[in-house]
């Protein structure tokens, strides 16, 4: 296969075929989490759970005192990895490109030497998380396969995007088939990893806030 | 039918011209350097403007930075050349066009002389030919 | 015209002087893309060459090549390459025809085995015996297989000679292929384009004539001097690119600043191709100078790959409908399951057996 076929196959087969597994996949996660059910509460309400549901997801994503019981290292690594790549993802215009392709509406991209920061942010995030992994003991006592495969597999569409911009390595057109040959392993895996948080994420943020309002707490 | 100039026709003017490439400060660099060379070991340097990605507006502030020198010659074979000293000496300007007057090559020549105007041995043979019978055929009138 | 004269001789009998002959090599080392100190040797090596003979052969084609071709014979430098060439069958534009014409091929084969060269244009059909082009009653296959046996070397003008182009383009009706699948045993140059630049075309003829070698490839079989760099790498808009300024649509503010035109799916980035240095018609500009983005049609399968004003990072098939099918079977087979698991959960419920005290007691 020659380096033209590779960039064709990704742009065409290979994104159809990744797309079409990682909403599958997705879809699939929240759906059965949503008919599995839950056993019915006999407690009288003492509040809504939809409204507090939804409020707990966006609340969540903020940062609140409590959070740095981990330490700001995991906080700061964390917030700048997430927001460096979902920036990156979302708001570079050649990406937005691939959105108004596959969705049908686009929106307005940030400027290339914001992307160029939110990239480097990123990958930095995830390096340093890394090497936090690797040298707490307790940490890598934890560790599995899991973890090491799914750290590779979203630091490779980062990295090889970077290395795209700045002609590092290999041509164009080898570099772009492996750029998005990269992200597809990235959708590819993303529904059957740690990594479906991406989804289900915004499913148990909705339950706890659920629960806790039904109670008439705040969660 | 309607005239071609009946057509309503608006040009826009491009709003600013293509960026520098920034490239001719580098080259005055290498020019330099060529120089250098040519006084000390007495080696010629040339440099082909077309195989370097410039805009015509570098183009001329290149030759804005050269100047112009003491020699500006024309040659005609194969369409015509122009070859120009600049306020450099040593350095030279040598431009190719074809018959057509399309440009086909540009130099930038640092050397003493560009060996193209140098007459060739058997260019002078050709033209010795041709002095010498013209000579004899006109021989005859003279005796008259 | 002699065809033992050596190319030096050659011209000098039509009286080109030496500084005619030195300012040749000059444009033709400088289209063929050499280092200027190389011209000395680009000039003794041309004065010595002797003048081969060419057999140009038209497939399934357009004559686009041959019109790029002929269009940049002015009286010229690249015309001089064709004087320094014997084009003896070219059947668009030579005068005989039928069986003359076919003999002629023929007496060159017979005549200069392994020294002439053979010019490919168009790609050849294999599909039901190859019946979808003939001449003379020959399939193409059947004359290139006997014109390229005793061939020196075989240069392909053109994507359709060189990758297939616009006739392998899907669904191939024609079984078409390029000439690489066919001739294995001789060297083969790609000169690709659509058509390719004129002065590429003559360049590789110069570099055949100067030095008798078949100039150094890349992995396409496309000769590194002219197709060693993307269209992107040498673009006069690169600087937008790497500035992400881009031009949205034909007719806004970005498009007439002249910005980078990769979003309205240029191809220039995976293009490898001269253009933006060489440039068309006799150096006028280039596609992207006319504010059109780069449709990569040197490169293979490019009629294949994607829309050509869809973006390099825009899917190059439809994805949407995959995605859509995608949530439906998802939310089937999540609901499914997930039902199923509740439906198990309640029956293992009901299936329960209470403990009562009567059986602690035994």
């Amino acid at each position: 296969m020659t380096s033209v076929e590779l960039l064709h196959w990704a742009r065409g087969p290979g994104l159809q075929i990744s797309v079409a597994i990682f909403v599958l996949g997705m879809v699939f996660r929240v759906a059965q989490n949503y008919f599995i059910g839950r056993d019915k509460n006999l407690a009288e309400p003492r509040g809504t759970q939809f409204g507090p549901g939804m409020q707990t997801i966006v609340r969540r994503s903020f940062f609140h005192p409590g959070m740095n019981y981990r330490g700001y290292f995991t906080l700061i690594a964390g917030y700048a990895f997430h927001l460096g790549f979902l920036i990156t993802l979302f708001f570079f215009s050649q990406h937005i490109d691939l959105f108004r392709g596959i969705l049908g509406f686009g929106w307005p991209a940030l400027p290339a030497s914001v992307i160029e920061l939110s990239a480097v942010v990123g990958i930095a995030g995830l390096v340093a998380v890394m090497v936090h992994r690797i040298f707490d003991p307790v940490r890598r006592f934890l560790s599995d396969f899991q973890d090491y495969f799914t750290w590779l597999v979203t630091l490779l569409p980062l990295a090889t995007g970077y290395m795209l911009i700045h002609r590092i390595g290999l041509p164009f057109t080898e570099m772009l088939a492996l750029h998005i040959l990269s992200f597809e392993l990235l959708l590819v895996v993303a529904p059957f990893t740690k990594l479906s948080h991406m989804v289900t994420i915004f499913t148990s943020r909705w339950y706890n806030g659920a629960i806790a309002g039904y109670k008439g707490v705040q969660s | 039918m309607a005239e071609l100039s009946e057509f309503p026709i608006e040009v826009h003017e491009a709003a600013s011209a293509p960026a520098s490439t920034q490239n001719v400060v580098p080259l005055l660099h290498e020019i330099r350097h060529a120089l250098t060379k040519l006084l000390q070991s007495d080696e010629s340097t040339t440099i082909d403007l077309l195989s370097i990605p410039m805009t015509d507006a570098d183009l001329q502030a290149l030759e804005e930075a050269l100047g112009n020198g003491e020699i500006d010659t024309t040659i005609t074979a194969l369409g015509t050349s122009r070859i120009r000293e600049t306020r450099y000496p040593g350095v030279w300007l040598i431009e190719h066009y074809n018959v057509a007057d399309s440009l086909m090559a540009k130099f930038i020549e640092v050397t003493r002389l560009p060996e193209i105007l140098k007459a060739d041995p058997r260019d002078i043979d050709a033209g010795l030919q041709r002095l010498s019978e013209q000579l004899s055929n006109n021989e005859p009138d003279e005796t008259d | 015209m002699p065809k033992d004269l050596t190319l030096g001789e050659h011209l000098r009998r039509q009286g080109i002087s030496r500084r005619g002959f030195l300012k040749f090599c000059a444009a033709t080392a400088s289209m063929m893309a050499m280092p200027p100190g190389m011209i000395p040797v680009v000039a003794a090596a041309l004065e010595k060459a002797r003048r081969p003979s060419v057999v140009y052969l038209s497939f399934q084609e357009c004559t686009g090549c041959l019109e790029s071709l002929t269009r940049s014979h002015s009286p010229s430098v690249e015309g001089l390459i064709f004087d320094a060439i014997s084009l003896d069958y070219q059947h668009t534009l030579q005068a005989c025809a039928g069986h003359f014409a076919e003999h002629i091929r023929e007496e060159i084969i017979k005549q200069h085995p392994g020294e002439y060269l053979v010019l490919v244009d168009g790609s050849i059909p294999l599909k039901d015996g190859g019946q979808y082009s003939t001449i003379a009653g020959m399939t193409n296959l059947a004359i290139l297989e006997e014109t390229a046996a005793h061939a020196a070397a075989v240069i392909s003008i053109g994507t359709c000679a060189s990758f297939g182009g616009i006739p392998k383009a899907h669904p191939n009706p024609t079984g078409a292929v390029p000439v690489t699948d066919i001739v294995k045993n001789k060297p083969v140059i790609n000169v690709p384009g659509c058509p390719p630049i004129p002065t590429v075309i003559t360049g590789v003829l110069a570099h055949y004539l100067t030095f008798g070698t078949i100039p150094e490839l890349d992995d396409f079989g496309r000769p590194l001097a002219f197709y060693g760099d993307t269209i992107h790498d040498r673009c006069y808009r690169r600087p937008f690119y790497d500035q992400g300024k881009f031009a949205k649509t034909f007719d806004d503010e970005g498009a007439r600043k002249g910005w980078c035109l990769f979003e309205l799916g240029c191809k220039g980035p995976t293009t490898y191709n001269a253009c933006a240095t060489t440039k068309w018609n006799q150096g006028t500009s280039f596609p992207i100078e006319s504010g059109h983005p780069c449709l990569g049609c040197s490169e293979p399968d490019f009629w294949d790959a994607g829309s050509f004003y869809e973006a390099l990072s825009a899917p190059a098939a439809d994805v949407s409908k995959w995605a859509g099918a995608a949530i439906a079977a998802g939310a089937v087979a999540g609901a499914g399951i997930g039902l199923k698991s509740m439906r198990k959960r309640k029956e293992a419920a009901q299936a329960h057996d209470p403990v009562t005290v009567d059986d602690l007691k035994t």
